[in-house]
């Protein structure tokens, strides 16, 4: 009886260990994920009589925007591939993560009444988020191959290289890096809202920063190290990198990309975790 | 019998005002002492939490060191007026924010109802939202589907179970809530009120789910300001007033406990509550006292005299669909409700500004007991202003001379029905 006196579940104090990510919580609420965003997707196209196809209309016409405008209009070097395939390239990324972030950049704001009620893993609210944002990014993917393949079919120069490979490495990246500043932000923005309001500009702002609509090669060789040290860069230029073989690829700015990541998903997270307990009395 | 839920000194403090540069400072200053190692400057524990007070601080103890164990098997009923804590505790128990200092140590899985249907998305399905509401109160899939059948069984929609729940009843979606939280199987349940909604029959259902729940061993956690089912459904009473613990007993002992401290006669003999006035409020009660036929307040009355209660509220805007409510309960179980509207249509409709006084006379069926009353308007349907329990008195039955009666003081039954009997025909001698 005195053994088992001391064995408790769950202990709740005011302060939490400093490294504890609480990643079994997660774990068990795992059906909790998968139901959050199988709940999101399935919201987009209730009540609506196209149904699911809502879910490839906006990626198709995404992809017609890009062609039409950028196929005929802007001027801006594309390091010689066809230039819809180089926008297209860097636009399916880059959306995802621009929506991965901006979404569960203000988690905590959009879920103050159901944290106010019941008690899960917080954790898995934002997960579901990136995990919704990479669906998402899979639809346009497949609008990005149906593009890719007819080029491949015309232009001989158009071809994958062995760094298409890394594209699974480039996606956990994006993922992570979307998930970390994700959590981070809306840490941040909990008790002082003030961050908030630069949210959307900081996004647009990063988008110019990123090489999405214009090379790497295009940046000053003496300005690239500052361009690189934006974690996106090396992901977006990878990802051209591999699929025409035009483009900067270099083993050591996607190393320093991915360090940046695991750095910002696990400083998101342990930040979350401490605001998190007490973030009902604040909201 | 294990401990399931044992409470270490916990407290929890809430600032009071909106958050802005104030806190910049507070929370500057915070960390500054905490860098050179010296204690919180505002976490000094001393104020008690009077919300009709205004203190000095802008910090507030909503609980302060609370302590108690809670073993396998029981339940207990959480008592206390309104702002007493009770919630809080609730919140804490159930992980959703942390307390300021102390610790809870919890055995089992815990399942709150805090508010039933959270997380209902009205755009699912009843189906889906059965299988959202439970894993987010911490089932598997698997566990929900074992018990779907009997969820859309108890709540009565299995009609409408592929249907959004935006189409459904209010009765309906409370009902299909309900009945996810009880099947859940936890080992410790806490329930927040959630039997003031749905029929009464529905509610009979629940608090039978909810006894069935603990004779298997779980424990059960209780908040209701109805006092009659906390005696009926729990064995222990915790009273809380102010942020404080002021009982841990016996169920009935605690219900007294707490009726004992409602606001009664002063020692002077009155009975009287007045309110501070809020000018901003476009209505607000500024008085309620219960008094005997020479307009006397007091606490203590007697079997034959007439008890009136005068009730005073100021209306600073004219107002539509609007009404006064006052409810009686007699130890802690509610005898009836009456609205001022009841009979008259034209005040219904329209209440011009200024300050009322109604008399409020109770009816001569009152048993023996400690009765409170409870107050609140309703405009438009919904319920402002509410005053739990804001004033008592003791009906005493003490002077009846029963010696020659067959009257007995401790009858069954909520009222004292006054009945004349007739005979129309004697008696046939045989």
């Amino acid at each position: 009886m005195q053994a088992t006196e001391e064995k408790w579940d769950t202990i709740i104090t005011s302060k939490a260990p400093l490294f504890d990510f609480r990643l079994g919580e997660v774990w068990r609420y795992r059906d909790l994920l998968v139901l959050f965003v199988k709940r999101d997707i399935a919201q987009v196209y209730k009540q609506t009589i196209l149904g699911p196809l809502w879910f490839f209309i906006q990626p198709f016409i995404t992809t017609i925007v890009f062609t039409v405008i950028f196929g005929n209009l802007a001027e801006i070097s594309t390091d010689g591939i066809p230039p819809v395939l180089f926008y297209l390239a860097g636009i399916t990324f880059w959306n995802f993560f621009a929506e991965a972030l901006s979404k569960s950049s203000t988690v905590f704001r959009d879920n103050a009444n159901i944290f106010g009620k019941v008690y899960f893993s917080r954790l898995v609210l934002p997960l579901s988020i990136v995990m919704n944002s990479f669906v998402k990014f899979c639809i346009q993917l497949l609008m990005f191959i149906i593009v890719y393949v007819y080029f491949m079919s015309v232009n001989d120069a158009v071809r994958p290289n062995a760094m298409a490979l890394l594209f699974p490495v480039l996606v956990i990246i994006t993922a992570g890096l979307a998930f970390g500043f994700g959590l981070l932000i809306t840490s941040m923005t909990a008790k002082y809202r003030d961050l908030y309001f630069l949210i959307q500009f900081g996004i647009q702002l990063w988008f110019f920063a990123t090489p999405v609509v214009y090379p790497l090669s295009e940046v000053d060789p003496e300005n690239r190290i500052y361009a690189i040290l934006n974690p996106m860069a090396a992901v977006v230029e990878t990802f051209k990198y591999g699929f025409t073989g035009v483009g900067t690829f270099e083993w050591s700015y996607l190393a320093y990309s991915a360090g940046f990541m695991v750095f910002i998903v696990l400083l998101g997270i342990l930040l979350f975790n401490k605001i998190e307990k007490t973030f009902v009395d604040i909201i | 019998m294990r401990t399931v839920i044992k409470t270490e000194n916990i407290s929890k403090q809430y600032r009071l005002g909106t958050i802005g540069t104030g806190n910049l400072y507070s929370d500057l200053t915070r960390w500054w002492y905490r860098v050179r190692g010296k204690e919180d400057p505002f976490l000094v524990i001393g104020e008690t939490n009077d919300q009709t007070v205004k203190g000095n601080s802008e910090y507030v103890w909503a609980l302060q060191k609370i302590n108690f164990d809670v073993q396998e098997g029981d339940l207990v009923g959480l008592i206390g007026k309104n702002g007493s804590g009770k919630s809080t505790l609730l919140k804490l128990l159930s992980k959703i924010t942390a307390p300021t200092t102390g610790v809870i140590k919890l055995r089992g899985r815990v399942a709150s109802m805090l508010e039933v249907g959270t997380g209902f998305h009205p755009e699912l399905t009843g189906r889906e939202n059965v299988f959202l509401n439970g894993t987010i109160m911490g089932m598997t899939k698997k566990e929900v589907e074992k018990k779907f059948d009997q969820i859309v069984e108890f709540a009565g929609v299995a009609r409408y179970i592929e249907t959004p729940i935006k189409r459904y009843s209010s009765g309906m979606s409370v009902r299909l809530a309900f009945s996810v939280a009880a099947h859940l199987d936890p080992e410790i349940l806490l329930v927040d009120e959630v039997l003031a909604v749905g029929d009464a029959e529905f509610q009979q259902k629940c608090l039978g789910k909810m006894s069935d729940v603990s004779k298997e061993g779980r424990t059960i956690i209780f908040v209701s300001h109805n006092l009659g089912s906390i005696r009926r459904l729990c064995n222990r009473g915790l009273v809380l007033s102010k942020g404080n613990l002021v009982f841990d007993g016996e169920v009935n002992l605690a219900v007294d406990k707490y009726l004992e401290s409602l606001p009664s006669h002063d020692d002077s003999g009155h009975n009287l509550v007045s309110f501070d006035l809020d000018e901003s409020k476009h209505f607000q009660f500024t008085r309620i006292s219960v008094e005997d036929q020479n307009n006397q307040s007091k606490g203590t009355f007697y079997y034959g005299e007439r008890i009136r209660v005068r009730l005073g509220y100021i209306i600073r805007e004219d107002c539509r669909n609007f009404s006064v409510r006052m409810s009686l309960a007699r130890n802690g179980e509610t005898i009836f409700w009456t609205f001022d509207t009841d009979e008259d249509e034209v005040l219904f409709a329209r209440r011009a500004k200024g300050d009322y006084l109604a008399n409020i006379e109770l009816p001569d069926f009152l048993k023996a007991g400690i009765y409170t009353i409870s107050i609140s308007f309703i405009e438009m349907g919904f319920e402002k202003e509410e005053h739990i329990d804001v004033i008592r008195f003791v009906l005493d039955d003490s002077t009846i001379d029963t010696t020659t009666k067959s009257y007995h003081l401790d009858r069954p039954g909520h009222i004292r029905g006054k009945v004349d009997w007739v005979y129309t025909e004697h008696p046939v001698e045989v």
